[in-house]
């Protein structure tokens, strides 16, 4: 499978299941740095109020673990069957429980009304070529998926997801919406007023580094906000000033907000965040105050949208993992 | 004081101290490996190196690890000398000729060095620092740092004691 065009496709299509508000969602590898090529690492996604903490949600994913009785969906399964060609709005339907859904809907394999499309994710190897997660599994707050690194260089895992969020007026009363594109021209009704869309871009990342650290994987799309490593992100440590640019389609993003939140939120009485925003040049200097992991978050909101009148919301989101020195 | 009776023994020897850098220096580095007293022990993977003032590594002396485990399993453990990792380890291909050997028993082990050979045959004059650091499976992470100059006009000693993964280090150099 081609990357470029996978990467092109999935952004259109898939709508990222985190609700708004409080809720990060995030990949979280057991390792970062690995001094031997062939090594496994095992990864939760999840998404959750603390950080790194499973108290929400399992982030979806395709090819990771089954989801109820219709089972593993898509080519990208670890070595699983071919894919049936269900669409993954209709496995919820087949499964779905004969009693109504309770406030454990949307849990492992329960599907139900509230169960949000998987997402893809993308593991780019550092010879640019994909991995399949292994031994996935979804649980009631968390997926989790096995990689093995194979070759030297480090490795990037990606998340990438869209969708529309929508807000309006009908009959005087306030209303929201979140679909696609495709679901927009339909759900709105025609005597809504004050229609405000947003296009959302969302993309999340961590990385992974067998040996020495190498650049291959950073080969920006040119889609939405990504990162460019000037500090390579598998090579962090506490004290030290660490800097990465922020591109939006590309091109540098000067004055995106940036959120960097350390990880063991439980253990701690202050959320204890960094704020900055990018320079003119789309470059952010972040200086780590202790080792541990990190959740960094970027966001660039302009006029940039497909849809006209449409707002753009483009965000980036990576865990990092700091080194004591 | 110390100072002065330097500066007479060098007014002395000016002769041979001139041409001081043509001449064998011997750098002796003693690593002593502590006795835990702890329910399940590993050997300490131990590495040695010098380093520039702006953290780089000027030459690397010594890797103790698991260089003889099957299919180089013993890499594995490398990353946890986060330093020695970071600075020269993941540049290397395991195992290293000269530099790589079998992790040691508790006790003091002293390593050679000729001016005149690998690794310190092309170390530049200037301010260096002898760096330990040694990581235990199941255990902890030491790092001990003893600074020198380079080439040494006198004899040098220097010594670092290690808290818990590391017992005395010590840094001799004779002109």
């Amino acid at each position: 499978m081609k990357t470029s065009l996978k990467w092109m496709v999935v952004p259109f299509c898939v709508c990222l299941a985190v609700p708004a508000s409080a809720h990060r969602a995030w990949l979280l590898p057991s390792a970062t740095v690995l001094s031997d090529t062939g090594s496994w690492i095992t990864v939760d996604a999840a998404i959750s109020d603390a950080l790194f903490y499973f108290d929400h949600n399992p982030m979806r994913l395709v090819g990771v673990g089954a989801d109820g009785p219709r089972g593993e969906r898509g080519p990208r399964g670890a070595g699983g069957p071919p894919a049936d060609g269900a669409p993954p709005a209709t496995t919820g339907a087949t499964g779905a429980p004969a009693t109504p859904p309770g406030p454990g809907a949307g849990g492992p394999g329960g599907g139900g009304p509230r169960a949000m499309p998987r997402q893809e994710i993308t593991i780019l190897a550092p010879d640019g070529s994909t991995l399949a997660p292994q031994n996935g599994a979804v649980g009631k707050f968390r997926s989790t998926f096995d990689v093995q690194l194979e070759k030297p260089g480090t490795y990037k895992l990606a998340v990438i997801g869209g969708g529309l969020t929508a807000s309006y007026t009908l009959g005087g009363e306030k209303k929201r919406w979140r679909g696609t594109a495709e679901s927009f021209k339909t759900d709105i009704p025609a005597d809504a007023k004050d229609v405000e869309v947003t296009e959302q871009q969302r993309r999340l990342e961590t990385f992974v580094t067998a040996g020495k650290p190498s650049q291959e994987v950073f080969k920006p799309t040119g889609k939405g906000l990504e990162l460019e490593p000037i500090t390579h992100p598998n090579d962090l440590f506490a004290g030290e000033a660490a800097k990465f640019r922020l591109l939006i389609d590309g091109q540098p993003a000067a004055g995106a907000r940036v959120t960097v939140v350390p990880g063991g939120i439980r253990y701690r009485d202050s959320i204890a965040e960094i704020k900055t925003t990018s320079g003119s040049d789309g470059v952010v200097s972040i200086t780590w105050p202790e080792p541990g992991m990190y959740w960094m978050e970027a966001v660039v909101e302009d006029g940039k949208a497909q849809l006209p009148n449409a707002k753009r919301r483009a965000s980036y989101s990576a865990t990092l993992e700091v080194q004591k020195p | 004081m110390r100072k002065l009776v330097t500066l007479g023994i060098s007014g002395v020897i000016a002769g041979p101290a001139l041409t001081g850098a043509s001449l064998a220096a011997d750098v002796k580095v003693t690593i002593e490996v502590p006795k835990l007293d702890v329910a399940e022990y590993h050997r300490p993977y131990v590495a040695a190196w010098i380093e520039k003032p702006d953290g780089s590594v000027a030459a690397n002396l010594s890797v103790w690890y698991d260089v003889k485990a099957e299919n180089k399993k013993g890499n594995k453990w490398l990353k946890d000398l986060r330093q020695w990792w970071r600075r020269a380890g993941r540049d290397l291909d395991m195992p290293v000729d000269g530099i790589s050997s079998a992790t040691r028993p508790v006790g003091k082990h002293a390593l050679d060095f000729s001016s005149s050979a690998p690794p310190l045959a092309q170390l530049q004059a200037g301010e260096y620092e002898l760096v330990v650091e040694a990581a235990r499976e199941v255990g902890g992470r030491e790092l001990l740092r003893i600074p020198f100059k380079w080439p040494a006009a006198a004899a040098f000693s220097g010594t670092a004691k290690g808290k818990d993964e590391l017992g005395e280090v010590a840094l001799e150099i004779k002109p």
